[in-house]
């Protein structure tokens, strides 16, 4: 019974997230381009997929993995267990007392993004547009990457309490600087990466785990020091695409001065 | 599906290390566990499906129309309003914006009294919601021109970090979330596939270097919105 409902609630919620962009797309269809869509049923089937995949996938990380993955976060930030149970001064943390936290952080990061749907749909994207030179598997672990070290860093901000803007801002001259030297055609899909990370998946643990930490760590409040770790997870797959681009490119070339060398010989 | 589940071993993985190794407690609702799993695997499989035929087609079949149609106007009027529609009703946003009223009812910037809050929670989520909008207006008016996208992006991080400097303190870090939260599973697919109809029905212009570019808009102008929608409140 408790299935059924909740099934039905997630139901209903992503209808509202799918119905005005139903209305937008249908309404210009018919008012301004009015041409009948091609294939008009495949489309609405497609729709109806999208709409049941969604329902079937927020309920089955609602019942399965979220709670366990909260309680987690919990259970990890909580003083008792950094500390062993030990007292200890309010003082003298220390950043490395939570290197349980930074681990969790890292890995959770890292599987939550291989699993968004979003970042599935912009890797077969670009695997397409790219005629297969783009590897959807090899781009998601690149941008799981990049995630999975910036919720490690956000959280380590969050214990040290360093201000977020510095972080950020360091990071934007790290993009800069690459963007010079990374491949043109990766750009582009470098900067939409950072955006398409943090959506189902990734952040109502995230946010969990921001949440525990600011909530336990002595000094830190929950309201200010709480935000940033979203930030982080969208900074810092720009950078990781852009270096994967970098490397691939520079292990072909290797490779092709080294086919080179072998024909000459 | 053999391809979605491998997709979700990793979190099932990481999850089992730390509540067995790490925590040392065993694993509560091993029913429920392994059930909803299923129904994630179940999901992502649909999900994936459903983008080829339904999604991907229409968002690419809508570019390709306005293109022929040659009307700047409705197209950046459909532009606006994708970004502004899918993003003004975006769970995910509604919950940061309540979350930021209490950060500023806690710092003295609006009254702590359930009208005041709500109304600061409607003003930040319209403006998200208007920068949403603009982004995808100005990254498919580049697609059209064909300006590379990095002197977009590096004067976007000049705002952000200018803006920061002069932003109440208490704002930055929802700003900077912000930006993160507003594109959601469906909206990407479908910004997406504008994209890249649009730069294949251009001449001259190249799917992979103009095509994508718009959502990284779209994670850039909140953050400015947000900072400037801070300083005019306070």
């Amino acid at each position: 019974m408790g299935w059924l409902t909740g099934m039905l609630t997630a139901g209903l919620e992503t209808m509202r997230d799918v119905l005005p962009i139903a209305a937008i797309i249908f309404g210009f269809q018919l008012f301004v381009i009015r041409k009948p869509i091609a294939n008009v049923r495949r489309v609405l089937v497609g729709f109806a997929y999208v709409l049941l995949g969604l329902t079937l996938f927020i309920e089955g990380l609602e019942r399965a993995l979220f709670p366990l993955g909260r309680l987690m976060a919990q259970q990890l930030t909580d003083p008792a267990f950094i500390f062993g149970g030990i007292e200890q001064a309010a003082a003298a943390v220390h950043w490395w007392d939570y290197y349980w936290v930074y681990l969790f952080a890292f890995a959770i990061g890292f599987s939550t993004t291989a699993a968004e749907p979003s970042l599935l749909a912009v890797a077969i994207k670009a695997n397409q547009v790219s005629a297969g030179a783009i590897g959807i598997r090899g781009l998601r672990i690149a941008v799981a990457l990049g995630v999975a070290i910036g919720i490690a860093l956000g959280s380590y901000r969050i214990v040290t309490g360093y201000p977020l803007h510095w972080f950020i801002i360091v990071g934007y001259v790290v993009v800069v600087i690459q963007t010079w030297y990374a491949p043109r055609l990766i750009i582009p899909l470098a900067y939409d990466s950072g955006g398409v990370t943090t959506s189902t998946v990734t952040v109502p643990l995230v946010a969990a785990l921001g949440l525990g930490l600011a909530e336990t760590v002595p000094g830190r409040s929950a309201l200010i020091d709480g935000f940033g770790l979203i930030a982080f997870a969208s900074l810092f797959p720009i950078m990781t695409v852009m270096a994967y681009a970098q490397l691939s490119q520079y292990i072909a070339r290797r490779h092709r001065r080294r086919r080179r060398k072998t024909s000459q010989e | 599906m053999s391809g979605s589940f491998r997709d979700l071993l990793p979190i099932i993985a990481v999850i089992g290390f730390f509540q067995l190794v790490v925590l040392q407690q065993p694993i509560p609702n091993l029913f429920d566990l392994l059930f909803g799993t299923l129904l994630v695997v179940l999901g992502l499989t649909f999900f994936v499906h459903g983008l080829e035929l339904g999604l991907f087609p229409i968002g690419e079949a809508m570019a390709r129309a306005f293109a022929s149609k040659g009307s700047l106007f409705w197209l950046l009027a459909f532009a606006f309003a994708l970004g502004f529609g899918t993003t003004v009703a975006e769970p995910a946003l509604i919950a940061v914006a309540n979350e930021a009223a209490e950060v500023a009812a806690g710092a003295g910037m609006v009254a702590r009294e359930e009208a005041a809050m709500a109304r600061y929670a409607i003003g930040l989520r319209l403006t998200v919601a208007v920068s949403v909008g603009l982004a995808i207006v100005i990254g498919v008016f580049r697609i059209l021109k064909g300006w590379p996208i990095q002197y977009f992006i590096i004067a976007g991080y000049l705002l952000v970090v200018a803006m920061t400097m002069v932003a109440p303190r208490s704002i930055i870090g929802i700003a900077y979330d912000s930006g993160g939260v507003t594109t959601s599973t469906i909206t990407v697919p479908l910004v997406t596939a504008l994209g890249v109809g649009l730069a294949g029905s251009i001449k001259g212009r190249n799917p992979m270097v103009d095509g994508f570019g718009l959502i990284a808009f779209a994670s850039l102008t909140p953050m400015i919105f947000v900072m400037a929608f801070g300083i005019v409140v306070h």
